[in-house]
């Protein structure tokens, strides 16, 4: 057996080294495929950076009544943690912040500032700003566990209302970015499997007299098929170090053009803390369709 | 060891290309098959190969049924029989040795004994110097010498050429057909489909003839007459 699976190896290796224009443009078809399945992961990635940059904008605030303890208020946010599973991050803003974060903004507004000193004191009240993992639904329920526990005598409002026609559109939009996103992907998954499927047909279809002369001399069907789908193997792995490198170098170059439209997200770094993804996506998919494609073929020449 | 039991071979609605054929032949015999082109000699030859099944009726090879046979055992018939054709059947990408080898391969032989066949019978049949050869770089005659090298490394223990002699000049003809000859003479059975009168006649052995997918005749010492 381990004879038999040498020489189909050398076989394999043969047909590859002897058929080299069919094999540099089958490695080539192969090639743009993966980085095509690459490019789907890459814009995965700037996607779901998008839309978690959108979510974390959104939030809820809870009000204290003016008065309240700073540590009354750190222990409602203590509690309201350990009641929601859903909650992203709780942000306590103390008047004096909320003061100095309303001056800053309206800075170049000398009417503004003209009605604060009218007003004299601070009007600001200390306030929890409450942040979720996104579903409209979760800000409802954090805004319900405020107003009906036994803090919610110390709070004066929360602003749910106002804000939950907005945050209902933004997880909308942010939800069929996702969608949009995995219907991309199948599409082009099924488009790039079926241009391998085809690449490799076209491979193995050159050799069909020759799958014919090996049925007639008597070879079984693995000896016969055995070379082809390691043949599809070799073009998977060649086609994955190209990509890979390929990948590597346009994340490098990219990225500080990326950080420009999108500030904060590092392509380079996403591709390296990933990298072990795109290995099993690149080599995977090579690999595996690369020997599934060519089994199919042959088994049609087989039967034939 | 081969029998053909009220064979029927249709290949679409219309297009009979057998019909009721029933013979046997014995091992040691040397049998030719005669018809015009299109009588169905080639189908026959590939229903004993079981690269064909009969529509109706059974072919035997020794006391199997091929139309029953699962694809291992087919795959082990045909590695006793040696396959000549008029279009060679080589391997393109492999070189004269390896076309050769690899019968021995998919026999399973070791590769000392391969590395020990392989060059003696090329050099019998006189390609041992174009042994890194492909076969596009040899003549038509080289090619079949090829075809019939192959054929035989394996010693088997059927021969069958289909029209073996269809591509070849004269001489090479001559020399294809001497060496059928002398396989049979060494025990071997080997079975000739045909259409060429004057090596029928010249070889004076059993002859089917076949017309219209039907057998004429059946003669021991027979001639080509159609």
């Amino acid at each position: 057996m381990f004879t038999n699976f040498k020489r189909i190896l050398t076989f394999a290796i043969n047909d590859f080294s002897r058929n080299k224009g069919m094999s540099i443009a089958a490695i080539f078809v192969l090639s743009i495929t993966i980085m095509l399945v690459t490019g789907l992961f890459f814009f995965q990635g700037v996607t779901g950076y998008l839309t978690s940059q959108i979510k974390d904008k959104i939030d809820i605030t809870a009000y204290f009544k003016d008065g309240t303890s700073e540590q009354d208020i750190l222990n409602v946010r203590d509690e309201i943690l350990t009641m929601s599973p859903n909650i992203k991050n709780i942000e306590y803003v103390s008047k004096d912040q909320a003061l100095s974060s309303f001056n800053d903004k309206h800075k170049d507004n000398p009417v503004l500032a003209r009605a604060l000193q009218e007003v004299g004191s601070n009007p600001f009240l200390p306030s929890l700003n409450i942040t979720t993992n996104g579903e409209p639904s979760q800000y409802a329920s954090v805004a319900n566990i405020l107003q009906t526990s036994d803090f919610s005598k110390l709070i004066d409002k929360v602003d749910l209302a106002q804000k939950k026609d907005t945050i209902e559109k933004i997880y909308s939009i942010t939800s069929n970015i996702t969608l949009f996103g995995i219907l991309l992907g199948v599409i082009l998954i099924i488009v790039a499997m079926l241009v391998v499927f085809n690449t490799i047909k076209l491979v193995i279809e050159n050799s069909k007299e020759e799958i014919s002369t090996m049925r007639t001399v008597g070879a079984s069907d693995w000896f016969i098929r055995g070379p082809f789908v390691i043949q599809g193997i070799i073009y998977g792995v060649v086609a994955f170090l190209i990509c890979i490198l390929l990948s590597a170098v346009i994340a490098y170059f990219l990225s500080p053009k990326v950080a420009v439209v999108l500030p904060g997200f590092d392509m380079f770094d996403y591709f390296l803390t990933n990298w072990w993804i795109f290995v099993l996506i690149q080599l995977g998919f090579g690999m595996v369709m690369g020997a599934i494609s060519a089994i199919i073929v042959v088994k049609k020449h087989l039967e034939v | 060891m081969i029998k053909f039991n009220n064979v029927t071979k249709i290949y679409s609605p219309g297009i009979i290309v057998l019909q009721n054929i029933s013979f046997e032949i014995k091992e040691g015999e040397f049998v030719s098959i005669v018809g015009k082109s299109g009588a169905g000699k080639t189908t026959l030859v590939r229903l004993i190969m079981g690269l064909e099944t009969p529509n109706y009726g059974d072919v035997y090879f020794e006391d199997i049924n091929l139309g029953d046979a699962d694809a291992s055992k087919i795959q082990k018939i045909r590695r006793r029989i040696g396959g000549i054709h008029q279009d060679y059947k080589l391997l393109p990408k492999k070189t004269v040795y390896e076309n050769v080898a690899y019968i021995m391969q998919v026999e399973g032989k070791n590769n000392e004994e391969i590395k020990k066949e392989v060059p003696k019978v090329l050099d019998i049949i006189g390609l041992k110097d174009k042994i890194d050869n492909f076969p596009d770089e040899l003549s038509g005659g080289e090619q079949q010498r090829l075809a019939i090298a192959r054929a035989l490394v394996n010693h088997p223990d059927i021969i069958i050429a289909d029209e073996p002699t269809g591509n070849l000049d004269p001489y090479n003809s001559y020399e294809v057909i001497s060496l059928l000859q002398k396989m049979n003479q060494a025990g071997k059975t080997v079975i000739l489909a045909t259409h060429d009168r004057e090596i029928i006649n010249k070889l004076g052995k059993r002859v089917i003839t076949i017309e219209n997918g039907k057998i004429l005749r059946d003669e021991e010492a027979g001639r080509f007459i159609i």
